[in-house]
């Protein structure tokens, strides 16, 4: 970033913090093999199984994978808004079940 | 006892294995160590340019694992350090030519004649990779503070722990911490919250290595260059001294300036 841009004020993260923050990213996808598509597939699976039962803020969902050596973490941080008042849909597994034992 | 074996890879080519085989060899030789190089880049010889040996060269690693030279015959030795000693590659063969069994028997045979083998790995994750490996007593991990060479040395650290020769340690080369200041360069806090991993070592980006490399001197025989230094200082580190790591500030003399000036920095 050159002097003017400092003195108008006009800043933009540094070269050297966006090389850290794409390398942070694509170690995650290297040493765990979860691309980030493969996240947010997880996300939306998990979206679907959560909103059964809650509602959720959408928008505030984070969901991430720590790593150390030797061990990964999925990390989701869901914001729940309330619980739904109305019995969800009953999920197909459950009806099948409930056959199967009348049977 | 035998020879401390230490393999110096990186995964990534051009990032410095071969300047850090050579200038280690020729500081841990200076500290009246026996010290032996070798160069497992079949095919791409290069330590023997980089160490000025390369008109010596009558025998090499492969002629010794054919049986077709003993080892005493090819190894070249030194004459400014007479404890240094270079086993150049062959030039003309493949990765192919040496198993990593091969190279684990040929080391063997020479642990009881030097205090450290030193041995340059090829780039890649390949047979050249795990020729220079399978005989590692430890490993130095080279990488330039740079996004891909960052990325290959964190695949290279898996590797290592892979075949048990872990915990590999690290040397960070080429740092310019002028860049580092203003905010374009990855800097040694950065890689090592990345790599986690042990620091071995910081060396400066500097011209005397392409001086040295052109006069076939490195730049550890000199005591002036920074990288020289600090090829030094990494040396005693590897002789268990305690030898303080610190980071290299940016030269902020007036001249200094004026340079980086010139060079549009
Ligand atoms: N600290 C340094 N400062 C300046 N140039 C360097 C430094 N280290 C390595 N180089 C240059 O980088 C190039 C690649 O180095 P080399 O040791 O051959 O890498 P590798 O063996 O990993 O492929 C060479 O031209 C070398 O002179
Ligand atoms: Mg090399």
């Amino acid at each position: 970033m050159g002097f003017l841009d400092r003195l108008l004020g006009r800043a933009e993260p540094s070269s050297r913090d966006i090389a850290k923050e794409r390398l942070q990213l694509v170690l995650t996808t290297d040493r765990t093999n979860i691309s980030p598509a493969l996240l947010e597939q997880m996300k939306d699976d998990l979206i679907n199984t959560l909103s059964q039962h809650v509602e959720i803020d959408r928008t505030g969902i984070e969901l991430s994978v720590s790593q150390g050596r030797g061990y990964h973490r999925v990390v989701a941080d869901i914001p729940v808004l309330r619980a739904r008042e109305v019995p969800p849909p009953k999920p197909p597994r459950r009806t099948r079940r409930t056959t199967t034992s009348e049977e | 006892m035998g020879a401390r074996v230490i393999t110096v890879t990186s995964g990534k080519g051009g990032v410095g294995k071969t300047t850090t085989t050579a200038n280690l060899g020729v500081a841990l030789a200076a500290n009246e160590q026996r010290v032996a190089c070798i160069d497992a880049d079949i095919g791409l010889r290069n330590l023997d340019v980089v160490m000025g040996l390369e008109n010596r060269i009558v025998y090499d690693i492969v002629d010794v694992v054919e049986g077709r030279a003993r080892l005493r015959q090819a190894l070249i030795r030194d004459k400014r350090l007479p404890e240094l000693c270079l086993l150049p590659a062959a030039q003309t063969r493949d990765k192919s030519a040496i198993s990593p069994s091969e190279m684990v028997q040929l080391v063997n045979d020479m642990r009881n004649d030097f205090d450290f083998i030193l041995i340059d790995s090829p780039a890649g994750i390949e047979q050249g990779f795990k020729n220079a490996v399978a005989p590692a007593d430890e490993v130095i991990i080279v990488t330039t503070p740079e996004v891909s060479a960052v990325r290959d040395a964190d695949r290279i650290i898996g590797l290592v722990e892979a075949e048990e020769k872990g915990p590999a340690r690290l040397i960070i080369n080429r740092l310019r911490p002028a860049m580092v200041q203003r905010g374009d360069m990855l800097s040694r806090e950065d890689v090592l919250d990345i790599l986690a991993i042990d620091l071995i070592g910081i060396v400066p980006d500097d011209e005397a290595i392409i001086v040295s490399t052109n006069r076939g001197t490195p730049a550890a025989m000199h005591n002036h260059s920074p990288a020289g230094t600090a090829y030094r200082q990494i040396a005693r580190r590897i002789l268990g001294e305690d030898v303080p790591l610190l980071t290299p500030e940016p030269q902020t003399g007036l001249m200094a300036r004026f340079s980086r000036w010139l060079r549009g920095e």
